[in-house]
């Protein structure tokens, strides 16, 4: 009953009011807020953020030609500054032949194993981070607008009842942390509300990239549940549904985040 | 080749004090982690960093496991003349990486 009423006011998301202890839009901060200077100062400076490292080999991968059909991404592509402009905002977005979300990694492989017949390139590897990091960055400035397209309802819907479910043996959901407490401390660091504008990430306690499937597999792990696979269809609910939950925040990928 | 960016100032007064910024992309693995099997991780970093200005040293820096990752090393000097920056990331495993840039002094 609780399932089917949370199903139908995630239908109504956007008509509605937001529910006690949700983030009111204009209260939105994205995690570049909660960052103190120096982090800031890293994420603004393009020859200080690590991100950019990636970017640039995202950039050479960009112009390689791969597989089978030996094409480049540019070749169909052009430059990735003019064609991805924008893109990742709209991502995780309707992929009309699977009827399902697809997230912008998933893009990428797809365009690898159909136009360019070359194996896919495995979840967090340097190379499917850096070609999303330097799809990402074309991206920088403009306002989140995935989960715009009507065929989404039911996935946003899906994952906002993950957002709200409690798990683990800590037995907490994600808006426990990231609507309810978002602007406490957990064990020193801020919590954050959990807005995913700059992803792929340069994390500094990863000492490296990560995409928001691995933040969120890390926060499913810190609560001592199971984590989702990555690429699963609850995974890509879960990112749709936060990235509509951020619908009109600015993306400021490749970000740092501490 | 890994990736390095370095930001130098393209023209500046001479007699002015610039900043120089190097980042290079070094997973910089100390040596002391272990594996879920529990191997060691073999060190794997880089062990010193060089900037030489039109063939003359002016900066030099020793790299030790406790540097995170992507080492970012940023200093200052004085722009005297125009020329070549040349820099050098030297570390294990053979690890060698050049980058350059140019400045133009008026």
């Amino acid at each position: 009953m609780m399932r089917r009423a949370l199903f139908v006011l995630a239908l109504l998301g956007a008509a509605l009011p937001a529910a006690a202890g949700e983030i009111a839009p204009s209260e939105r901060r994205s995690g570049y807020d909660f960052m103190s200077s120096d982090t800031k100062a890293m994420q603004d400076d393009d020859t200080a953020n690590p991100g950019m490292l990636s970017v640039l080999d995202g950039d050479t991968l960009w112009n390689t030609k791969a597989g089978a059909a030996n094409k480049s991404c540019s070749d169909c592509h052009g430059d990735v500054s003019v064609s991805m402009k924008g893109a990742t905002a709209r991502y995780p977005a309707f992929n009309a032949t699977s009827a399902t979300p697809i997230d912008l990694g998933q893009r990428v492989n797809l365009c690898r194993t159909q136009h360019q017949e070359a194996a896919p390139l495995a979840p967090e590897s340097s190379e499917l981070l850096a070609l999303t990091a330097l799809i990402a960055k074309q991206s920088r400035g403009m306002p989140i607008i995935a989960g715009d397209d009507a065929r989404l309802a039911t996935s946003i819907a899906r994952g906002r009842e993950l957002f709200f479910q409690r798990e683990g043996q800590l037995n907490i959901a994600c808006s426990n942390c990231h609507d309810d407490n978002a602007d406490r401390h957990l064990a020193g660091s801020a919590i954050t509300q959990g807005q995913p504008t700059g992803y792929p990430i340069y994390r500094l306690e990863w000492q490296g990239m990560g995409s928001l499937q691995r933040r969120i597999r890390g926060c499913m792990t810190g609560v001592r549940a199971q984590a989702f696979d990555f690429d699963a269809a609850d995974m890509i609910a879960l990112e749709l549904y936060l990235m509509s939950r951020a619908h009109g925040m600015k993306m400021d990928a490749p970000a740092v985040r501490p | 080749m890994a990736a390095a960016l370095v930001n130098v100032p393209a023209k500046a007064k001479r007699g002015a004090v610039i900043e120089i910024k190097t980042l290079m992309s070094h997973v910089m693995e100390t040596g002391y982690r272990h594996t879920a099997a529990g191997e060691v991780v073999p060190r794997d970093i880089i062990t010193s960093f060089i900037c030489r200005f039109n063939g003359t040293e002016i900066f030099r820096a020793d790299l030790f496991p406790a540097i995170a990752a992507n080492p970012f090393l940023s200093f200052f000097t004085t722009a005297s003349e125009s020329g070549r920056f040349e820099f050098e990331w030297i570390g294990d495993n053979g690890f060698v990486a050049n980058a350059t840039a140019s400045i133009t002094v008026e």
